[in-house]
């Protein structure tokens, strides 16, 4: 049997801004995750994971369907409170703060950690509403205030200059990309500090793709992320560090290029490679 | 020009009944399609043969004075005007109590609730409730609504409320024995439905797709906030159309009505109010609307249909009835429609 690494290809480079040796170790973790157990019903789906990500750098989420890598994602900003059933044991440190707490609120902490979905899901309202919405909903009615904020978000989703003579029209009528991309505007509005991504291209075409890629390795300068995607080309692409994940479990995690190169585990090699999953 | 492929033999025919098997498929088929049009056609046949047959009976009656006169004993002068009235007030209550306890019902059920075994039971039996007969929510209106509408209207009624208000003057042309008023014609209306209304609330509710909840959660809104801005604006055209319909079946509804007792020859519109100039120029009327007698489109016709008559004049009087009756009817159903479609244009997922 082949020794570990030894069956591994090249790592394909990095997306600009998305320096693969940036060493994480000084930075604050945003998130830190101490023995999370989580489970739907009787049935658990994640065991006891341990994970910091540290702050102003992408962690990408790896691993086959059904691993556990999005119910994880979407503890981190406790969006599963919204199925029935659902509990989680364990610590995840935001902020200082265990978010599993019940007196946490999930309406600020959603403010602090916000969410791109796999299906670009823009509101039946304009192109403006979308962006304002989340802005609007924690109170804000300054129009002014409201159409600088709009247009700086979209500036720093790239979609500025696509949009922004027909601001007032549907955002229905935006391409997937654009929608998609219109969705991280909108997360952007409400000013949070970490962005948790489920899949964001696996819908979109590849040109579409390589600019929501882009996109991420100019928000890492700024934002804390957290992306789960099925493409492991991508994630060695916009990560510093990835974590695998397998039946509910993290195998493996650790700076990118270690990840893609010389894995400390025989599974992570083996699902990289394309052996399984 | 026969097609035939497979070449030099011509052993593959795709002509038209080359094979007797599909022939024979294909009669049955077109046999088929023959009766399910003969049964939609002959039931359109029917309701042609009523609609025209009414409307002919209607000629002789039909006039702009039969919308501006009351029920009279004599058919030549016999109109409408009372029961145009007291179904506008009628409906305009039952929207005004339906809407808010159905929707807002629906909201709960769909979007807040959760999944208790008291709740499945509230839902399953929610279609149970829009199956049970009109004149059984007639019963209730009589048992429960009109003692209740005369213990209020007599809380407001008196010399008192008349000279602090000067509202309430027609309370001094009340009849002796009260009948049903226009409140609780409403309410009974509404309990009719309420079931209908939430239902399709609840259709129109479901087909929000959950992405756009989990969206706006997502960015920080509550609960409330997601579901006032974004679940029921998308649901409106649906909700809408399910509310006009069940309206416009409640302008309909004779049943209940004549259960709790209102008027049939009366010449009162609720309130004294006769035209729409009425209104405007003293709007303070409408406060004595809710507790008036009142009569309805399908009170009043039912009543004319059996009037004696030796030469049948009521008859043509009902018939015009009718005709205004099914006039209204088809152009609330009209606006359900276009509700729906121009609100749905921007809807698209």
């Amino acid at each position: 049997m082949p020794a570990i690494g030894s069956g591994m290809t090249a790592v394909p480079p990095s997306v600009p801004g998305v320096d693969r040796n940036l060493d994480t170790s000084g930075h604050a973790a945003a998130i830190d995750v101490r023995g999370m157990n989580f489970y739907y019903g009787d049935h658990q789906v994640l065991y006891d994971i341990t994970l910091t990500v540290p702050e102003r750098s992408v962690t990408a989420l790896i691993g086959p369907s059904g691993c556990g890598k999005s119910t994880f994602l979407r503890t981190l900003n406790r969006m599963n409170d919204l199925i029935e059933g659902a509990r989680c044991t364990g610590e995840c440190l935001v902020e200082g703060q265990n978010i599993m707490d019940s007196s946490v609120d999930v309406v600020l902490l959603r403010k602090h950690v916000g969410m791109v979905f796999q299906k670009s899901t823009p509101f039946p309202k304009s192109i403006f509403e979308n962006v304002a919405y989340g802005p609007r909903v924690a109170g804000e009615r300054n129009r002014a205030v409201l159409g600088d904020l709009v247009e700086s978000c979209l500036r720093r989703a790239a979609l500025w200059e696509e949009v922004k003579d027909r601001l007032g029209t549907s955002a229905m009528a935006l391409s997937g990309g654009q929608q998609q991309r219109l969705c991280i505007a909108r997360t952007l509005a409400t000013n949070p500090k970490i962005i948790l991504m489920d899949e964001p291209a696996s819908a979109l075409d590849p040109a579409s793709t390589d600019r929501i890629e882009n996109l991420i390795g100019e928000l890492c300068a700024n934002y804390t992320i957290v992306i789960v995607t099925h493409n492991m080309q991508q994630a060695s692409r916009v990560s510093h560090q990835t974590a695998f994940f397998f039946k509910g479990r993290l195998v493996e995690c650790g700076p990118t290029m270690k990840i893609f190169t010389s894995p400390s585990e025989r599974q992570t090699e083996d699902y990289i490679t394309g052996r399984f999953g | 020009m026969s097609i035939s492929a497979g070449g030099a033999g011509g052993l593959v025919s795709f002509r038209v009944g080359a094979d007797p098997y599909i022939r024979r498929r294909l009669r049955i088929s077109l046999v088929f399609k023959w009766i399910c049009r003969l049964l939609t056609y002959s039931s359109l046949a029917v309701l042609g043969v009523l609609l025209t047959s009414i409307i002919v009976k209607s000629l002789d009656r039909l006039s702009f004075d039969f919308l501006t006169s009351y029920s009279s004993v004599d058919p030549e002068r016999c109109g409408i005007l009372a029961g145009v009235w007291g179904t506008f007030w009628l409906v305009l209550l039952t929207a005004f109590f339906s809407i808010p306890v159905g929707v807002g019902s629906a909201v709960y059920l769909e979007e807040l609730a959760k999944d208790s075994f008291f709740v499945r039971v509230i839902r399953i039996n929610l279609s149970n409730l829009a199956g049970v007969p009109s004149i059984v929510y007639g019963i209730l209106g009589l048992t429960l609504f009109r003692p209740m509408t005369e213990f209020l209207s007599g809380l407001f009624d008196g010399r008192h409320a008349v000279n602090v208000l000067g509202l309430f003057r027609l309370r001094l042309m009340r009849l002796e024995i009260f009948d049903g008023c226009v409140l609780a014609g409403a309410l009974t209306i509404s309990l009719v439905i309420l079931p209908t209304v939430i239902i399709a609330s609840q259709e129109a509710l479901r087909a929000v797709p959950s992405s756009i909840r989990v969206a706006s959660l997502a960015l920080g809104a509550t609960r409330w906030q997601t579901i006032w801005r974004q679940v029921l604006p998308a649901s409106l055209p649906g909700i809408a159309t399910g509310v006009i319909l069940s309206i416009s079946r409640a302008m309909g509804e004779a049943a209940p009505l004549m259960m709790i007792g209102v008027l049939t020859k009366t010449t009162l519109c609720p309130g004294g109010i006769e035209s729409p100039l009425q209104l405007l120029r003293s709007p303070g009327r409408i406060l004595s609307v809710p507790f008036d007698q009142f009569t309805a489109m399908p009170v009043a016709i039912y009543d004319w249909s059996k009037q004696p008559d030796p030469l049948d004049r009521f008859a043509s009087v009902a018939a015009a009835g009718i005709v205004v009756l099914l006039a209204v009817l088809l152009s609330i159903n009209a606006a359900a429609l276009i509700v729906r479609v121009r609100a749905s244009r921007n809807l698209k997922w």
